[in-house]
């Protein structure tokens, strides 16, 4: 991410630039960060913190977030990713969202999935539980490569 | 065992809630306080025409499993959470471990209203004995109660963990199960208001574990792993028999068995390890992961269709005020 991050301030929103094509909230207990990490592939957290400068997305994204928040879904959604969102930037290269939870949490497992689904009308690609196991993180892996080709192929199309 | 071991915390400041050393506190104790609820809000008494449909070994076998839940969270409120409050590493933790226990005493004491509601007391008093003379759940609760009076805080909060996101489950499979065919289900309601409970106690417990390690040496790490790992074979050995025992009349057992597995990974995440099962033996019957969420199944998976679907989440109300959009 040096290299983005040498790259000349863009003329819009301010924050962090990032180009990669996944972007994280996880809290201090860092269930979703290892989720992420397990993936491999290049990804930006979104700060801790709600007072501290958020990101600038340059390139198409997918978003993964745990849900926050009880019954009734009021607060599922960090406020870390709501500052993230409030950006339009950051909300016109949103392609699709991944959900970390726990089944326990009964009807408001995801939630936040399916708020930022609804709400930047992408879809909610999967869900996962915890830090995700083995074979959450191979279904992710492919499902993305394949998400982010076949989402190539439709912008190239004549 | 020793119960004089079990001791107070030795040093208590005034807790003040302006100065937090760790934001999981507040987020956590936050969480539970909204959380809250108690069993006289559940129409529990609309279950007794679907309690009357069970045949006489099913009624049995609910009030069996609901004794054998009531003995965990008696032991997790009177001793377990207790227990974590000397070693706690902030005074908020002290006071979040205060209101898990509350809590513990809350969901047993919610069994004894399902008891109550549905059984006579001849009936209710037979599930109790047999809940002391049962080997195997007698066994379970000691293996706990050891360590809970033992000397190692860290081993207490693998314990505490593994209780709390483990050894309930062979439990709350049957409401679970009996929800998932129309019966029981203002219990089912209720057990799942304790289920979305021991799901943030082993959150909370398992990241004050992984708090705990930070800063050990690897081989004292190393020899915690190991430790929770053994702990672990020898509960699950234990789990099989005790849900043959009761699951055995019903022929449940093998499907039981899946949901333990399932859980039991999902209790090592809590305390920051990888998963020990594979998922050749974690696929829970769907009828019951949906009992417990309904957002779980197989649809909601974008990645396994055929692509051209195109799934939007379910609408929701966001009345955060913080959206700007």
């Amino acid at each position: 991410m040096s290299a983005v991050a040498a790259k000349p301030a863009v003329n819009r929103e301010t924050g962090r630039p990032t180009s990669s094509s996944l972007v994280y909230f996880s809290s201090i207990s860092d269930n979703t960060h290892r989720f992420v990490e397990k993936l491999h592939m290049d990804a930006a957290r979104l700060p801790l913190y709600t007072h501290e400068e958020t990101l600038t997305a340059l390139e198409p994204f997918v978003l993964v977030l745990p849900t926050y928040g009880g019954d009734t879904g009021h607060g599922a959604v960090p406020k870390q990713v709501i500052k993230f969102l409030n950006v339009s930037g950051n909300r016109e290269l949103i392609r699709g969202v991944i959900g970390a939870g726990n089944t326990n949490f009964g009807e408001t497992y995801c939630l936040a999935g399916d708020v930022i689904s609804v709400k930047c009308k992408v879809p909610h690609l999967y869900r996962f539980e915890l830090m995700g196991t083995s074979e959450d993180v191979d279904r992710v892996h492919e499902g993305l490569e394949e998400f982010w080709t076949r989402l190539s192929q439709q912008q190239t199309r004549p | 065992m020793t119960p004089d071991k079990l001791k107070l915390a030795n040093h208590v400041v005034a807790i003040n809630w302006n100065r937090i050393e760790d934001e999981k506190d507040v987020e956590v104790w936050n969480r539970l306080v909204n959380n809250f609820w108690l069993p006289e809000k559940v129409p529990l008494s609309n279950d007794t025409q679907s309690w009357a449909t069970l045949t006489p070994d099913e009624q049995l076998l609910t009030m069996r499993v609901f004794t054998g839940l009531t003995l965990l969270d008696t032991l997790q409120g009177t001793v377990g959470a207790v227990s974590l409050i000397p070693d706690a590493i902030t005074p908020h933790e002290e006071a979040v471990y205060t209101n898990i226990a509350f809590m513990e005493s809350v969901h047993a004491k919610s069994y004894s209203s399902i008891f109550s509601t549905l059984c006579s007391t001849k009936e209710i008093d037979e599930a109790f004995r047999w809940s002391v003379e049962n080997v195997n759940l007698q066994k379970k609760a000691q293996i706990i109660e050891s360590y809970y009076y033992g000397d190692d805080p860290l081993k207490r909060k693998i314990a505490s963990t593994l209780l709390e996101s483990f050894l309930f489950y062979s439990g709350f499979y049957l409401p679970m199960y009996w929800s998932s065919r129309a019966k029981l289900t203002n219990t089912a309601d209720l057990i799942r208001l304790i289920i979305r409970d021991e799901a943030v106690h082993g959150y909370y417990i398992g990241y004050k574990y992984q708090k705990g390690l930070e800063g050990l040496s690897e081989e004292r790490k190393a020899e915690l792993k190991d430790y929770t790992f053994e702990l672990m074979y020898e509960l699950y050995e234990n789990e099989v028999q005790y849900t043959h025992d009761l699951y055995d009349s019903v022929g449940l057992a093998e499907d039981v068995k899946k949901f333990l597995h399932y859980n039991a990974n999902k209790a090592l995440m809590n305390l920051g390890y990888e998963a020990m099962f594979p998922s050749a033996v974690t696929d829970v019957n769907p009828a019951i992961l949906s009992a417990l969420s309904p957002n779980a199944d197989e649809n909601h998976d974008f990645f396994s269709g055929s692509g051209s679907s195109y799934v939007i989440g379910k609408a929701v109300n966001t009345e955060d005020d913080d959206w700007d959009f």
